[in-house]
């Protein structure tokens, strides 16, 4: 169990981390989401001790990091995968982990067999791929059978085999009843992974509610149109009380209307239709707009971005 | 998979103090040590044993330590007049280990200021968050190595030496003029090594940091060979007693000047040295994020 409450990290003027207050629970994979810079690796430096938080407070299993007895069997993490000295082999690198915490030798050939790194367990780290050295990182992670694992952006620079191997492996490390915290910028990646779902922005917590919750609230369908007749469909829409949202493209979207209702709304006032869809918005869709709009609250967002966002909230 | 979460779960979690795990759902097969110092010791050891700068920057020490020896070994006995029967033969190890200590320099450095290169010292302090007990493994293990390797190299060459001479009637070296040959120099050049080694941690720079302790080093010397005005003479005079290679020279008795240090106060000064520099880097070790 990780407990965050009130994590603040501020370097200079930018506030990294804002007040994060969740939990991490045992037992189920919890996947912490975020766009790139939102404040998730510095969050994992503040839990590991390696980052002293400016405000707030953060323990495992209700310790302080440093003050851990046995901090590699209670949590393996994965941070930074070239977090390695390039002229040390896998095989010595995971042996002075090992030895710093009195694990017994015999555990670094077993990580380095279940990595599937063996063959390569003399090699220098810095030749290492960088899947070779993810698998590494992991290897160092599993090292003293924690109760608790946390990787940063785990499955980056892992080939398709790869990351279906990261995620039966984070599956069944839960189902263990271990405490599974796994940071991505990839919505869907998390989809397949997590049961839990922490999502941050700007440093600030945006949810943290279960993965089904998260995609019943946030998944949007709608039904997408296109016509010749622009005009004439939406003075027939907006006579109806429909709601219509410009998607560019010439296309209009319909939120929660039927495909059926739309197609006979059309027929019955002669209009042509080249396009009648029913969609349903991507997990990934869903976690843009979330954190997208956790860029609007600040005022000097880049223009670009701002545009971007803004593509979701043209009303007609 | 296992039971659904708590949706939103909210406001302060309550803290559990206690070790017994009530929150735990996973208990390893593998026993729980409690760390202490010898953990961080036998790890950092293995640390310096298994990268190649650690073979390159030794074996370099002791090539520049004997080759030198050896060869003012030579050229001083086959010119027997040149050393009077007052002088300490031991002093011709002095040159090899003058240029050997760059080699101690850099080692010194490298065990610290190598991890932040690397980002090493982030998996280093996660394994063991008492930072302190990492910088004081280190320090001890580099020592331990530093100290062994110039006092076996300083010994063979003083051997070699006085072996090379005593045919040519320059007198064997006394007791003392032996322990300050032998074990005086290496306590002063792995002391010196140390210091680089604090230096790399507060600095978090290989290349900075090597570069600053050979300047420290060699600079006052060759600023003071340049200081020929006469109001400047007792700083050209202060540079000169306090530099590195003289206080070095100290230990045979061979110095450049009347003045400044004189028996073991070479040893007593970077001891003093380097034990304020290792607590300021202490402190800021506590203090800084990683």
């Amino acid at each position: 169990m990780i407990e965050l409450e009130g994590l603040t990290k501020r370097y200079g003027d930018k506030l990294a981390v804002d007040g994060l207050t969740f939990t991490v629970r045992p037992g189920t994979v919890t996947g912490f989401l975020g766009p790139n810079g939102a404040g998730k690796s510095t969050t994992m430096r503040m839990i590991l001790g390696l980052d002293h938080p400016t405000s707030g407070d953060v323990r495992i299993d209700g310790r302080h990091y440093d003050r851990l007895r046995d901090p590699l069997t209670a949590i393996g993490a994965l941070l930074d995968a070239k977090a390695v000295h390039g002229g040390r082999s896998a095989r010595n690198h995971l042996l002075c982990l090992a030895q710093s915490n009195g694990i017994p030798d015999g555990r670094v050939e077993e990580v380095l067999d279940t990595v599937g790194l063996t063959s390569v367990a003399r090699k220098k780290a810095k030749g290492f791929s960088l899947g070779m050295s993810q698998r590494l990182g992991i290897a160092g992670a599993l090292l003293g059978d924690p109760r608790i694992l946390m990787f940063d952006e785990p499955v980056n620079g892992l080939d398709p085999e790869g990351i279906h191997w990261i995620r039966s492996l984070m599956q069944s490390l839960a189902a263990q009843g271990r405490t599974v915290f796994v940071s991505s910028h990839l919505m869907s990646e998390m989809a397949l992974t997590a049961e839990h779902l922490v999502v941050i922005g700007q440093g600030r917590l945006l949810a943290d509610t279960s993965m089904a919750d998260f995609i019943e609230q946030n998944s949007r369908s709608y039904v997408r149109v296109r016509s010749p007749q622009r005009e004439q469909l939406l003075d027939v829409l907006h006579g109806a009380g429909i709601t219509v949202v410009e998607a560019g493209g010439g296309l209009l979207e319909i939120d929660g209307g039927k495909a059926e209702h739309i197609g006979e709304l059309a027929a019955r006032h002669h209009v042509v239709l080249h396009e009648l869809s029913p969609r349903q918005s991507s997990l990934e869709e869903a976690f843009m707009r979330l954190t997208a709009e956790s860029v609007e609250y600040h005022a000097h967002a880049d223009p670009a971005e701002r545009e971007w966002a803004a593509g979701w909230k043209t009303e007609v | 998979m296992s039971s659904p979460q708590n949706p939103m779960p909210q406001a302060a979690p309550a803290w559990q103090g206690t070790a017994a795990s009530p929150h735990a759902g996973y208990t390893s097969p593998i026993p729980v040590v409690r760390t202490h110092l010898g953990h961080a010791l036998v790890s950092e050891w293995t640390k310096i044993r298994s990268v190649r700068s650690t073979v390159w920057t030794l074996g370099v020490f002791v090539l520049l330590v004997l080759g030198i020896g050896l060869l003012t070994g030579v050229v001083v006995s086959s010119s027997s007049s040149e050393m009077s029967s007052a002088d300490n033969p031991l002093t011709l190890g002095f040159f090899g280990l003058l240029l050997g200590s760059i080699c101690l320099i850099t080692l010194g450095v490298l065990t610290t200021a190598s991890e932040y290169g690397t980002g090493m010292i982030r998996t280093t302090m996660t394994a063991c968050p008492s930072r302190g007990r990492v910088l004081a493994a280190k320090a001890l293990v580099f020592f331990l190595v530093a100290f062994t390797t110039t006092l076996v190299s300083s010994v063979l060459v003083a051997f070699a030496q006085t072996a090379m001479l005593g045919g040519s009637g320059v007198r064997q070296p006394s007791g003392a003029e032996w322990l300050k040959g032998t074990v005086g120099v290496s306590l002063y050049l792995a002391l010196l090594g140390l210091l680089s080694l604090v230096v790399g941690s507060i600095l978090r720079h290989s290349a900075g940091a090597i570069t600053i302790m050979i300047g420290v080093v060699l600079a006052p010397l060759v600023i003071a060979l340049f200081m020929f005005t006469q109001s400047l003479e007792k700083v050209r005079t202060a540079l000169i007693d306090y530099s590195i290679p003289n206080q070095l020279s100290v230990f045979y008795s061979n110095s450049l000047t009347h003045s400044g240090p004189s028996g073991w106060d070479p040893l007593w000064i970077v001891l003093a040295v380097t034990a304020l520099a290792f607590a300021g880097a202490w402190a800021l070790l506590r203090q800084r994020d990683v």
